[in-house]
């Protein structure tokens, strides 16, 4: 079973911010709100690392946890979608996540805070696959048009690699044994788990997904 | 009055910018279901998981520049 990640290889990262430019374009992300954000840690220091984060959807997602109204779901492909008829904005998955993907448009009406906003995986929304109404409220349903997330396709040095776990760990792995460094995943380990520990001489019992 | 006037206009028009609300129902179809959008890209069979799910793995693909290249890794 497909299982949707994403990885940001902060060796290749250049922080060119087109990843943030091409998920606002393509979803039509209203003011306020970046799906996406890039971040340089340690920025001007000789050796700064840039990342691009975003919803990491996660396998043991936090904002589905704390939401009080149960408006998170996962997909067949493990992407945490959620419904914006029934989100309330309370805000608690922001709160929740580690990663700082909620956002809260305040583009309403005197101001007030909208219902939460975040990278869709280009999956859109519960709305039908490529319809209006699933444009207008979520973005581009890329996935049910066979095509990958915008921001990963459009990395220009593709740092940001997206699509199933399982191949673009596979093509990070090829890259990190060519170069002989930056195998660190910033975020991975939070987002989709750590292989459990196991005694010595014993297959590991961590899951692939 | 003619400020008052001009005051209750605003804020009898202020919401006039607020899109209009409706509940999208719950279709949550699967990706592999496709899209009748016509931006879909050929080369699969929507309602074919297992052909969705090859199409989108060779588009991965397209990340890999050692494949790109045609590198021997």
């Amino acid at each position: 079973m497909a299982r949707m990640k994403f990885i940001c290889d902060a060796e290749r990262c250049i922080e060119c911010n087109g990843c943030v430019t091409a998920c606002k374009a393509e979803n039509d992300v209203p003011w306020g709100v970046n799906r996406r954000r890039v971040v340089t840690l340690n920025d001007g220091v000789p050796g700064e690392k840039s990342i691009s984060v975003a919803c990491m959807h996660c396998s043991d997602a936090p904002c589905m946890a704390v939401c009080p109204v149960d408006c998170f779901y996962r997909t067949d492909d493990g992407v945490v979608l959620h419904d914006k008829d029934v989100c309330i904005g309370c805000g608690y998955c922001s709160y929740a996540c580690p990663f700082g993907a909620p956002q809260f448009p305040s583009n309403g009406t005197f101001g007030l805070r909208g219902k939460m906003d975040k990278c869709t995986f280009c999956a859109g929304g519960p709305e039908a696959n490529g319809s209006q109404a699933e444009f207008e409220k979520y973005g581009r349903n890329r996935l049910a048009e066979g095509k990958l997330p915008l921001c990963a396709e459009v990395c220009s040095t593709k740092a940001l690699l997206g699509g199933e776990g399982d191949v673009v760990a596979d093509i990070l792995r090829v890259r990190v044994l060519t170069r002989g460094k930056g195998s660190e995943l910033w975020g991975w380990g939070t987002a989709y788990g750590k292989p459990t520990a196991a005694p010595a001489g014993s297959k590991p019992s961590g899951s692939k997904s | 009055m003619k400020t008052a006037a001009l005051l209750m206009l605003v804020l009898a028009l202020a919401a006039c910018s607020e899109k209009p609300q409706q509940f999208g129902g719950n279709d949550r179809s699967p990706a592999w279901d496709g899209t009748k959008n016509g931006f879909a890209v050929s080369g699969w069979t929507p309602g074919d998981r297992a052909n969705w799910q090859a199409q989108v793995n060779a588009r991965a693909q397209n990340q890999n520049e050692f494949q790109r290249i045609g590198a021997t890794r």
